[in-house]
């Protein structure tokens, strides 16, 4: 029961997904270390806008996830198959965002935000003691992995992602979660069990972002957790997916490809200088597009629509 | 909606292929192109903007006043291409990415701290490039230069360097100056701090030491009074804290708010930073820190000259000097084989190097064994007191109080 | 008992650092992410006036106060009230003003680097013993917790007895009904903001007299700041006082009675602990 609209942008993604997965076969090292930037933060920040865009819940526990996810690979990868570690994070991902959802039902808005930060800051602590106890000290994660199997890897979750996404979008689960953002409380008596729902789409996102961190695992090759959980990732996510917009499933990805490219050019040709122009491309970013690309698209096309009817 | 996603890849297409055109017009062969990755932000960016950058700056500098680096029998000039990693791994990477395809750097200076030398060694490997690793000290030296054929390390191994704290104590209580064998020992937790603590526990016991008081803090402690207090009350004879530079000068100030009587104190990076002298002055005094150098040689005095008049500060007194080497290496290096990165490889192997530090060689393990370990505030002044095979250190002196 | 008179301490100099912020957020609506970079600028300026004119940190804070005020004063004005202006809620205020103050504290970190360098910088003030009791403390960290005092117990008055304050406060609870009273909300916010700025670089000055910073420091300030405000209450200037030197003396029990390694950890449990019995703060109004 797919509606000819629907077939159509289910053809389209699919072409656009082999043209991405097909980049090592045509593009150039550089590109493709590029492409593993874009395609990591893509689905870290479309998982992201599954939860926080319907619910309008801001999480910025994604380094949490992310460094679990990170150092599952690290410390199972002499014992264990890759394949089976990114599943593993996958359920521990799950486990820990299953924990908090329950924990931080009754917080909402900036409590929440500032309680998720914090659970990254107290992961990445535990671990830290945790190694100095055990006199351990950074992993190495050492495999014959090349960029271009983390890159289709990354790809192949991106699409498992969109799937998901699609499918969440489709079902009861996605029509309660549009109901939450609208009104919770309505959400509540019309018979939605909110907390539910709020849980399964942060249990979503969390083995989502646990599982990008095993598979960039063997790209860091040594890992400590000042650099598994570092802050700023949850920050760079939340921003991409707000210049793509969460209102739309494809949202994130067009706010993550310009944000990746203009970063490369400011670090390229400013390296002194890249803070401060990340801030000010942000400040444009809030204040000049604040519904995201994907707002922006819809308006022009709302727009060009609006003047073929006038013609 | 189709058509407008179709425009928006187009126009990624644009901009991906304006980013790949190569970053000046003038991309002529007649400038040696050189990468340098290291932080200028995030919390290793104090460190680097102390040892590292100043050292490139002061290079490319020197080399270009004299008309530029010797190539094939002429004279090339050097561009230096930098970027900021933030202290971030992944920034690491992908900069030395970039650096390899779309700069086409003819070399790379190796990234700055452990953890980013390592994350970034497989791509050296993968583009060929020597990678001179200052700012990484590590116990897995021959596990990574088995790996990665290119990878070199100037500054030490973990062991090493414990070693060498191990020994000028035991020196100090075979002179008598060291009464008793009692230690109070802290790290930071971080991979560094742990790995140099985890290394001396079994050391100091070997050599007779009780490890008296033993804890670690967290990278970014706001107050370490607790720590001091509690290191105070376990009444040792010497102090030891495989510390990193906020720290480094936060154990001092406490140790010196509640007097800490002990006759040997160290604390690690950035002891020898030109900034603690200057902050402690003659409380500084007698405190050993990571790392030295002769400040007395002749060829050390005329670097720090140097140092000074290019970038206005002076050197620290460890990894800026070695850092400084690793340059000379690659310029002596490129002088003798030209731009061939696997042959300059090869060269380094086998080469010994003239450098600010004397005379400087890689064992089979790429590992340079001659270095120094650790060194002591004398007289307002950073001397190296501990090393393995360099020449001019200075007898160690006991800690008298703070004043 | 000198556990406790350390733990008091470092909590004074939390007071300090979270002051600022909880103006910012509870009364002026801007959960304020560059706020740690407001404390390294003043932090900074103390260091220059110390050594390039030997200039007491504890002078150079009336010259930093109003200039902070000033400068907090024009981006409230310039960056954030457009912000204040176009958001329809509450909480998409809170979504753009986490975001523009992100942005703005990227922005002054590239101005620091680009002025100070990315060096650590720290200089000897006062960095002598005092006894208290029996047992030894810094100096520099008494007089920095005894100017916190002297600060929140102005700040506590005039919030509290003051018209102005009396109107920043009815702006916490209610902006709605504050513009109904006849307060310029807007006026006001202006003014809270920039006091949450001067009251920051300030603790910033005095801060710097015994800590360590560095260009990229205020992030950590920041995340501290950002506890001890919802722990305490948002727009409560008690509960910000009480968290932090709750704060403090949890920090110091746990680093000397069982590891320094868990002190952080032990922060963030206190805070989500806080978080999950009480949400609103320890002294908040419950949301409604």
């Amino acid at each position: 029961m797919i509606a000819g609209k629907e077939l159509q942008g289910v053809i389209v993604a699919t072409i656009l997904l082999l043209i991405a997965g097909a980049l090592p076969y045509y593009g150039s090292d550089y590109l493709l270390s590029l492409g593993i930037t874009i395609a990591m933060f893509t689905v870290l920040a479309t998982s992201w806008a599954l939860f926080s865009g319907p619910t309008h819940y801001i999480s910025l526990a994604t380094a949490a996830f992310f460094g679990l996810g990170t150092y599952t690979a690290g410390l199972g990868i002499e014992t264990l198959p890759f394949w089976v570690l990114i599943g593993l994070a996958g359920v521990l991902g799950a486990g820990l965002a299953a924990l908090v959802g329950l924990a931080t039902l009754r917080l909402s808005g900036v409590y929440f935000v500032i309680f998720t930060l914090g659970l990254a800051e107290l992961v990445r602590q535990v671990i830290t003691w945790g190694q100095n106890m055990t006199g351990q000290k950074g992993l190495y994660v050492l495999t014959d992995f090349t960029e271009a199997n983390l890159y289709q890897m990354l790809v192949a979750l991106g699409a498992a992602v969109f799937l998901v996404g699609w499918l969440i979008n489709r079902s009861r689960l996605g029509f309660a979660l549009r109901i939450i953002g609208d009104d919770e409380t309505v959400a509540a008596h019309s018979g939605i069990n909110t907390a539910l729902a709020k849980v399964l789409l942060f249990m979503v996102s969390g083995a989502v972002a646990a599982m990008t961190g095993a598979i960039l695992a063997p790209r860091y090759v040594y890992i400590e957790p000042a650099l598994a959980f570092t802050p700023l990732l949850s920050f760079q996510v939340v921003i991409m997916a707000l210049l793509g917009g969460v209102h739309r499933l494809w949202g994130p990805i067009v706010g993550v490809i310009p944000f990746t490219i203009i970063l490369e050019t400011i670090s390229a040709n400013f390296p002194n200088q890249v803070t401060l122009f990340i801030g000010i491309v942000f400040l444009v970013i809030v204040y000049f597009i604040p519904r995201g690309f994907a707002g922006l698209i819809e308006q022009m096309r709302d727009w060009s629509r609006s003047r073929e009817g006038l013609t | 909606m189709m058509m407008k996603r179709r425009t928006a890849l187009t126009l990624g297409a644009a901009a991906a292929a304006s980013l790949a055109a190569p970053r000046l017009a003038l991309a002529q062969s007649d400038v040696v192109k050189i990468g340098a990755v290291a932080p200028k932000t995030g919390p290793l960016a104090g460190g680097a903007t102390v040892t590292q950058w100043p050292n490139v700056a002061l290079w490319a500098n020197q080399v270009n006043a004299k008309g530029g680096l010797m190539v094939d029998g002429g004279q090339k000039m050097v561009e230096v291409i930098e970027y900021d990693d933030q202290t971030n791994p992944g920034e690491t990477i992908k900069a030395v990415q970039r650096l390899a395809t779309q700069d086409n750097a003819d070399f790379i200076i190796a990234p700055y701290g452990t953890g980013f030398n390592i994350a970034a060694a497989p791509l050296f490997d993968r583009y060929k490039y020597p990678q001179l690793a200052v700012s990484a000290i590590t116990d897995q030296i021959e596990d990574l230069s088995s790996k990665f054929n290119g990878m070199f390390f100037l500054l030490g191994s973990t062991t090493a360097f414990v070693s060498g704290v191990v020994d000028v104590l035991k020196g100090m209580q075979n002179a008598g100056t060291l009464t008793g064998n009692k230690i109070a020992m802290v790290n930071v937790a971080d991979a560094f701090g742990i790995e140099l603590a985890a290394a001396a526990r079994p050391l100091f016991e070997a050599a007779g030491f009780d490890i008296v008081y033993d804890t670690s803090y967290p990278l970014g402690t706001q107050d370490l009074s607790p720590v001091m207090k509690a290191a105070k009350a376990a009444q040792p004879n010497a102090f030891v804290a495989w510390s990193y530079p906020p720290d480094t000068f936060g154990l001092t100030e406490q140790a010196i708010i509640e007097d800490l009587q002990v006759e040997a104190y160290y604390t690690a990076v950035a002891t020898c930073f030109p900034a603690f002298g200057n902050r402690f002055g003659a409380a500084a005094n007698g405190i050993l820190g990571a790392g030295g150098s002769n400040p007395d040689d002749e060829k050390f005095k005329a670097y720090a000259a140097a140092h000074m008049d290019v970038t206005g500060s002076a050197p620290d007194g460890w990894a800026s000097a070695t850092t400084y080497a690793s340059l000379q290496i690659l310029e002596q290096s490129i002088a003798a084989v030209g731009l061939d990165r696997e042959g300059v490889t090869e060269h380094v192997k086998a080469t010994t190097f003239d450098t600010v530090l004397g005379d400087m060689s890689f064992n089979a393990n790429n590992f340079n064994e001659r270095f120094w370990t650790v060194g002591q505030w004398q007289d307002g002044v950073y001397q190296g007191v501990g090393e393995t095979g360099r020449e001019g250190a200075k007898a160690v002196q006991l800690k008298q109080g703070w004043a | 008992m000198d556990i406790v008179i350390i733990g008091l301490l470092l909590g004074g100099t939390y007071a300090l650092i979270a002051m600022g912020l909880n103006l910012q957020y509870g009364v002026a609506r801007i959960m304020n992410l560059a706020n740690g970079e407001m404390l390294v600028a003043g932090g900074f300026t103390a260091f220059w006036f110390y050594t390039a004119g030997n200039i007491s940190p504890l002078l150079t804070i009336f010259i930093v106060a109003p200039v902070a005020f000033a400068a907090n004063w024009l981006i409230y004005r310039i960056m954030l009230e457009p912000l204040v202006r176009r958001a329809k809620s509450r909480g998409q205020l809170e979504v753009d003003s986490i975001l523009a103050t992100f942005g703005m504290s990227f922005i002054a970190v590239g101005l620091m680097l680009a002025f100070f360098g990315g060096d650590y910088f720290n200089y000897s003030f006062l960095a002598v013993p005092v006894t208290i009791m029996g047992d030894t403390y810094a100096q520099n960290r008494v007089v920095a917790f005894l100017a916190a005092v002297v600060i929140c117990a102005i700040l506590y008055a005039w919030i509290t007895y003051s018209r102005t304050g009396l109107s920043l406060r009815a702006i916490a609870v209610s902006p709605e009904s504050a513009r109904l009273a006849g307060i310029n909300v807007r006026q006001r916010a202006a003014i809270a903001f920039a006091l949450g700025g001067a009251i920051t670089a300030v603790g910033g000055a005095l801060i710097s007299s015994f800590l360590t910073l560095d260009a990229s420091a205020g992030v950590a300030f920041t995340l501290k700041a950002l506890i001890i405000v919802i722990m305490g209450g948002v727009g409560d200037v008690r509960g910000t006082i009480i968290a932090a030197l709750l704060l403090g003396v949890v920090e110091t029990l746990v680093a000397s009675l069982i590891d320094p390694g868990l002190t952080l950890a032990a922060a963030y449990t206190l805070f989500i602990l806080v978080l999950l019995f009480r949400p609103q703060g320890l002294f908040g109004r419950k949301p409604t």
